[in-house]
């Protein structure tokens, strides 16, 4: 499994052709209390750096972005009851969608985990 | 790192883990731990905000009450010393110019508390409308205000003063001893609890005093607040908040604080206003309440009958009620408690219905 990240600080886990979407834990802090989640449906195909979603806090509404492109295989339905799963653990149970790759190449051009540790500490 | 303007707390916001913002020029924190936390602390127990940004002036001399009942909507030249009263200031037009507080300081000099978005345009309003050989001072910079609110408000304070707190009603001030320093204290505040806010000036040592609070408060677990809960806070109760329920466009009668323009007295505005009440106003400010997901949010048009009809001026996530809720304005012949309309959020239309106010 190869995990990787995003300037927009999304977090994507691959096997196979398929990979799991997240907010990273940096996210989830700047973000505060996530109190909705709104992701687009199963079936569709997005675009890399397309919006795939979106995420709220009690202060404002932040857009989420498909790492790599690809179709919408699985959506997580229990952060729709419970959206602070996201805060509680944003890199586990806080996922957020599942989506197989239309163009595993993409991959390259994310962030290594050391890569976007870096950039986060730069603020 | 945020640049602007520090106030005299700034350490303390450092030092308590505040996410610092530029707030209209200020560094002020928009929360510390969680706005949701500190929401709730201040709805069952008591929290402290920083709410320096605010502009204070002084309006005294020649004939100041006169002067300021032509300013303002409502009526200030009849209060007594020591009262504090509510009011917009308008445009020709009826619309607002701001939403500030009035206090009666002696019988011959006045206080205005204004919104820290507005103090620049406020000022230059005011000067230009002098007359009757009023002076005006901005004494912002030199005045620390710290707000201190919620049902423990007065325990806590209490226990620093021999201000008489019982009896110190909802809208008067008075000035006395606070953690030894002289200050004005007044029972005002922003978040539809008991509460105080304490007005410090620079000669007088705010740390010491918010020290002070904080350090009393300890038994009921008081917490500092930031931005983002004062704006939760006070949309739960429907206090209007200027720049988003409130500007140049939209009149005190159609916001609902129709009870703060005195008619019966000249002042700038008035007649667009007075017409305004004998026709009736187009468009009103309500809350509502969403049916189906989705958080409203300033801006966000509302549909009625499939047509675009008003807009949200405010809208969250209700911490205290742990749902959505917003304002905004719709038509009057829509605008019945229980009346369904419509939020755009991105591209879909969400249910919403109209409910009382204020929400909680």
């Amino acid at each position: 499994m190869i995990v990787k990240f995003t300037k927009t600080h999304e977090w994507i886990a691959v096997d196979d052709d398929e990979g799991v979407v997240g907010i990273t834990e940096y996210a989830q802090k700047e973000l505060g209390e996530i109190v909705y989640v709104e992701m687009r449906e199963i079936g569709e195909t997005v675009e890399k750096g397309e919006e795939i979603g979106v995420i709220e806090s009690v202060k404002a509404a932040s857009d989420v972005y498909a790492p790599v492109s690809g179709e919408i295989v699985e959506v997580n339905e229990e952060l729709e009851e419970d959206p602070e799963m996201i805060n509680r653990d944003a890199m586990g149970d806080g996922w957020l969608l599942k989506i197989r790759l239309s163009n595993p190449d993409e991959l390259e051009e994310l962030l290594s985990e050391e890569e976007y540790e870096k950039l986060t500490e730069e603020g | 790192m945020e640049e602007g303007k520090k106030t005299r707390l700034y350490e303390r916001h450092i030092e308590f883990g505040g996410s610092i913002i530029n707030f209209n020029g200020y560094l002020l924190p928009v929360r510390y731990t969680s706005i949701i936390e500190e929401h709730l602390a201040v709805r069952n127990a008591v929290g402290v905000f920083d709410v320096s940004h605010m502009g204070e002036f002084i309006i005294e001399g020649g004939e100041s009450p006169a002067f300021i009942d032509w300013l303002i909507t409502n009526r200030a030249s009849d209060i007594p010393i020591g009262k504090v009263v509510y009011s917009p200031m308008c445009l020709e037009t009826g619309g607002i110019v701001d939403d500030l507080l009035c206090y009666r300081i002696d019988d011959n000099k006045y206080m205005l508390v204004v919104n820290a978005a507005n103090t620049e345009k406020d000022r230059k309003w005011i000067r230009e409308h002098l007359k009757w050989n009023i002076n005006f001072t901005d004494i912002t910079d030199d005045i620390t205000l710290i707000a201190v609110q919620g049902p423990k408000s007065r325990d806590v304070l209490r226990k620093l003063t021999n201000i008489d707190l019982e009896n110190l009603k909802y809208y008067w001030f008075t000035t006395g001893k606070v953690a030894g320093e002289d200050i004005l204290v007044s029972r005002t505040g922003y978040t539809g609890e008991l509460g105080y806010e304490l007005y410090i000036r620079s000669e007088n040592d705010a740390l010491k005093i918010y020290d002070a609070v904080m350090d009393a408060g300890s038994e009921y677990n008081i917490k500092p607040v930031g931005l983002g809960a004062r704006d939760t806070l006070r949309l739960e109760k429907k206090m209007c908040l200027y720049g988003n329920d409130i500007d140049e466009t939209t009149t005190p009668l159609e916001a609902g604080i129709g009870w703060t323009v005195k008619l019966d007295k000249d002042f700038i505005g008035r007649e667009v206003l007075l017409k305004q009440k004998k026709e009736g106003v187009k468009r009103i400010l309500v809350g509502f309440k969403m049916l189906g997901r989705g958080i409203p949010r300033h801006g966000y048009d509302i549909y009625i009958a499939g047509k675009k009809a008003g807009y949200v001026t405010s809208g969250t996530h209700s911490p205290s009620l742990n749902e959505p809720i917003g304002l905004g304005y719709v038509p009057i012949e829509n605008s019945g408690i229980g009346s369904e309309i419509e939020i755009s959020i991105r591209d879909k239309r969400v249910n919403a219905e109209i409910v009382e106010t204020p929400f909680i």
